[in-house]
């Protein structure tokens, strides 16, 4: 049957509407009333809301977009809360305020450091440019570089050009006539590198003048402690006297010749090292210790090391140095001198000076034979010095001074100590038992033309030194260690100081209590009295032997 | 370190004053390749040199499939020709512990028992074998030593398939920055030791394709090890202070890494005194 529909009267076909089939269903209502409805409900939608500011219409659009976005499973279930995170999401700013930081590495600072160094200080001109291309103190490290790259030693390229250019910037503050990359010593937490200097006649000057006036300073501090001591009750002064202390040498002699700069890495600020001292020297032989790349880093070992790791360095450069410093013989030769060779004390000659005939021998036969190079600096001798100090020479104060007091036993004197002169050929050094000194190779067999002589050191491992015609140049990369094949036995502790032999003058005893004492005083008094009776009987007999009469 | 990148890390491994001359370099460029291709090694390591009294050997190793296999040590004269070393043994490696001195720089050096118990002495000739040893096992020895000591591989740079064999990890892209400077980023590259030992806390993080190797945290004494930033701190590098000559090498970031020896062969016994 047909149904009966919600049709208007206006529609024609009146009776005849079945939902789905009239005639007139796609057509457009009227659509006044339509759309007054549709924009009054759009009207309403929109209004915003007084509290909040939200109007549904955009509330609902966007959770739609949200859930079409989303696609959630069972989204009528869930549209509440989705609603509600719609409007919890108004609140969120979209920008997040963590923003990523650049991480500063400690790479760039290095960098920047070095890069100081390619830069050329402010303020020069033409005039500096003219100076530089002039003799330079500055030595051609890239060339000694690269000889030594023939036999396989030295630094990357990198770090020998950065090296150069560090050794530019330190002759350029510092007054110096000479200078020298003397090498490279490994630590644990950073490394050295060693630059080898001879200053500047005038400079050194200052430098002696300055360490004088401290010591002076601290002479008349002694002096006043001293007078305010005497003025109190003294107490009995010990007869002790400590053995002499050995001077270091002057510097710009002995084991002080040259003033060594150490930084930690091309770019760093140079610093200079102290002078060493023969205590130092001493003391440095019989201990071994891994350098930790901090110079005020206290060195801790037995016996106990004076000074710290800067001093410990200085002695190890000094005696590395005395110990691997060679060069081809005729290179050098003594100074003539005016006044005798023969003087006190037999120092030896100190001095040399470039010998301007020099005839380079071939690599082969620096290679095979040790006796073509010569040791060019002083060897230390076991006092720490390089020229023999005597201890006993006293001066004419103390002199004076022991006439007027006792004298003590004097200590024996002491053998002069000499060690091999400057200039001795290497077949002189001993070897360490069956192992030569030195390994000498040239540094190419299959190009002899041109081949570099370079020698090894067994002694000190990672020391070398190459020779080829007119240039030769020693280095040193390494750890700073002597070799020895035997183990390192460092020495024992002193033994434990004895005491005072005990004998009944010094072992305590108790003190006696007030009953001993009484009882030792009323004994005394016993005997006292009992003397006093046996004469005063005596003197009663005698009296009564004379009355009698 | 791998022959192929060898030039590049001879650079960075510079640090310590040793590398090799640029005739060596070249030598070695030609060599190594041809050895792999006559020993049929997937890679080739030069291991460094061991500088004796007279002469210097360059060593080199190769590794087939397995890179945790024991491996086939060569060592030459003049990086030129090569000669295979026998494998290192447990006896030898104790005989060799008992020497004492520099090598000497010829490999057909006979070293004789200096000081031998007695009763070490009859045992041994019982047993029919000399009391010599020759140079070349005692350069095996101490190169298995070194290895097992001190040779080192970044975390990470290798894993352990299920099968069991070790192979490089392709995935590795090298040790940040912090990772680097620590030891327990660092592995000894040979048998793991200590590895049942750790707490179970520790385990719980571990990766087990990666961390199957022990760390150099826990080694004796400790200190052994120095790392440093070098080339303005763009490479790592270690120094061992036991074997001292052992430079390893790594740039953080990247999968460049290696180690290589250039010292005298000698063990640092002296190691305590010095720290």
């Amino acid at each position: 049957e047909r149904g009966h529909g919600p049709y208007q009267p206006h529609e024609p076909g009146y009776g005849l509407y079945q939902p789905g089939y009239s005639p007139y269903d796609d057509q457009i209502p009227d659509p006044e009333p339509r759309m007054l409805a549709i924009q009054n409900a759009k009207a309403y939608l929109l209004k915003s809301s007084t509290t909040s500011g939200l109007n549904l219409y955009d509330h609902l659009a966007n959770i739609l977009t949200k859930i079409l976005d989303e696609q959630p499973t069972n989204t009528a279930d869930i549209i509440e809360n989705i609603s509600k995170d719609v409007k919890w999401a108004q609140f969120q700013k979209k920008m997040d305020t963590l923003r990523d930081e650049h991480a500063i590495l400690p790479t760039f600072e290095s960098a920047e450091k070095r890069k100081t160094l390619f830069l050329k200080a402010n303020g020069e001109g033409d005039e500096e440019l003219e100076e530089e291309i002039g003799e330079t103190p500055l030595p051609n490290v890239m060339e000694t570089a690269f000889y030594f790259e023939q036999a396989g030693i030295g630094l990357s390229k990198d770090e020998s050009y950065h090296i150069f250019l560090a050794l530019k910037k330190l002759i350029s503050v510092q007054p110096i006539q000479t200078c020298r990359f003397w090498g490279k010593i490994l630590g644990l937490e950073m490394n050295y590198i060693i630059a080898e200097v001879q200053y500047l006649e005038g400079a050194e000057e200052e430098e002696t003048e300055e360490e004088e006036v401290i010591d002076e300073g601290e002479k008349r501090m002694g002096e006043v402690e001293d007078e305010d001591e005497e003025k109190e009750a003294e107490p009995p002064k010990s007869t002790y006297k400590p053995p002499p202390v050995i001077p270091k040498e002057e510097n710009g002699t002995g084991a002080n010749k040259y003033v060594y700069f150490v930084c930690n890495e091309p770019g760093k600020p140079w610093v200079k090292l102290p002078p060493v001292t023969p205590a130092q020297i001493v003391c440095a032989r019989k201990i071994k210790k891994f350098f930790t790349g901090r110079l005020d880093a206290p060195i801790v070992s037995f016996p106990p090391f004076p000074g710290n790791e800067a001093n410990y360095l200085r002695a190890q450069i000094a005696r590395i140095s005395a110990g691997t410093h060679i060069c081809p013989i005729g290179f050098y030769q003594f100074a003539e001198e005016e006044g005798d060779e023969d003087e006190e004390g037999g120092g030896g000659r100190d001095a040399y000076e470039e010998n301007p005939d020099f005839q380079p021998l071939s690599v082969v036969e620096m290679v095979e034979s040790l006796s073509t190079w010569v040791h060019h600096v002083q060897s230390i001798l076991k006092q720490g010095r390089c020229v023999w100090f005597n201890p006993l020479q006293k001066s004419e104060e103390e002199e004076e001074g022991e006439e007027e007091e006792e004298k003590d036993e004097e200590p024996d004197e002491l053998q002069q100590e000499t060690g091999p002169p400057l200039l001795t050929p290497l077949s002189e050094d001993e070897g360490i038992q069956n192992i030569p000194a030195w390994t000498a190779q040239p540094s190419t067999n299959l190009i002899p033309q041109y081949a570099v002589a370079i020698l090894q050191s067994n002694r000190w491992p990672g020391a070398y030194a190459f020779a080829s015609g007119m240039k030769f140049n020693n280095i040193y990369f390494g750890w700073g260690h002597k070799y020895s094949p035997e183990n390192h036995t460092p020495a024992l502790p002193l033994p434990v100081q004895a005491e005072y032999p005990s004998g009944p003058e010094i072992t305590e005893t108790r003190d006696p209590t007030v009953e001993e004492e009484l009882a030792f005083k009323a004994a005394k008094e016993e005997a006292l009295a009992a003397a006093e009776e046996e004469e005063d009987e005596e003197e009663l007999e005698d009296d009564e032997e004379e009355e009698d009469d | 370190m791998e022959a192929a990148s060898l030039p590049a890390a001879l650079e960075l491994a510079a640090g310590g004053g040793a590398g090799l001359s640029p005739e060596k370099r070249a030598a070695l460029g030609a060599s190594l390749p041809l050895l792999q291709r006559d020993y049929r090694f997937e890679r080739v390591w030069f291991w460094g040199c061991v500088q004796g009294v007279r002469g210097t050997y360059y060593i080199a190793e190769g590794l087939g499939p397995d890179r945790a296999a024991p491996r086939s040590r060569l060592y030459s004269l003049n990086c030129v020709e090569w000669s295979l070393l026998p494998p290192a043994t447990q006896e030898m490696v104790a005989q060799a512990e008992k020497l004492k001195g520099r090598f000497q720089g010829d490999p057909s050096f006979k070293y004789e028992y200096a000081e031998v118990n007695a009763e070490d002495a009859e045992r041994l000739l019982e047993d029919g074998k000399e009391l010599m040893i020759k140079e070349e096992d005692r350069l095996v020895a101490t190169i298995e030593q070194i290895d097992r000591a001190v040779g080192i591989v970044p975390r990470g740079a290798f894993v352990k398939t299920p099968l069991g064999s070790v192979r490089e990890n392709r995935n590795f892209e090298g040790l940040s920055l912090t990772e680097a400077k620590k030891l327990s980023s660092y592995f000894h590259f040979t048998e793991p030791v200590n590895l049942k030992n750790k707490t179970l806390l520790e385990k719980a993080d571990w990766d087990p394709s990666t961390d199957f190797l022990d760390s150099l945290e826990h080694d004796i004494p400790q200190g052994s090890w120095t790392i440093q930033l070098e080339k303005g701190g763009t490479v790592v590098v270690l120094r061992s202070l036991l074997w001292l000559g052992l430079t390893f090498y790594h740039v953080p970031m990247t999968t460049q890494y290696g180690y290589i020896y250039f010292g005298t062969g000698e063990k640092n016994l002296d190691l305590p005194f010095m720290l």
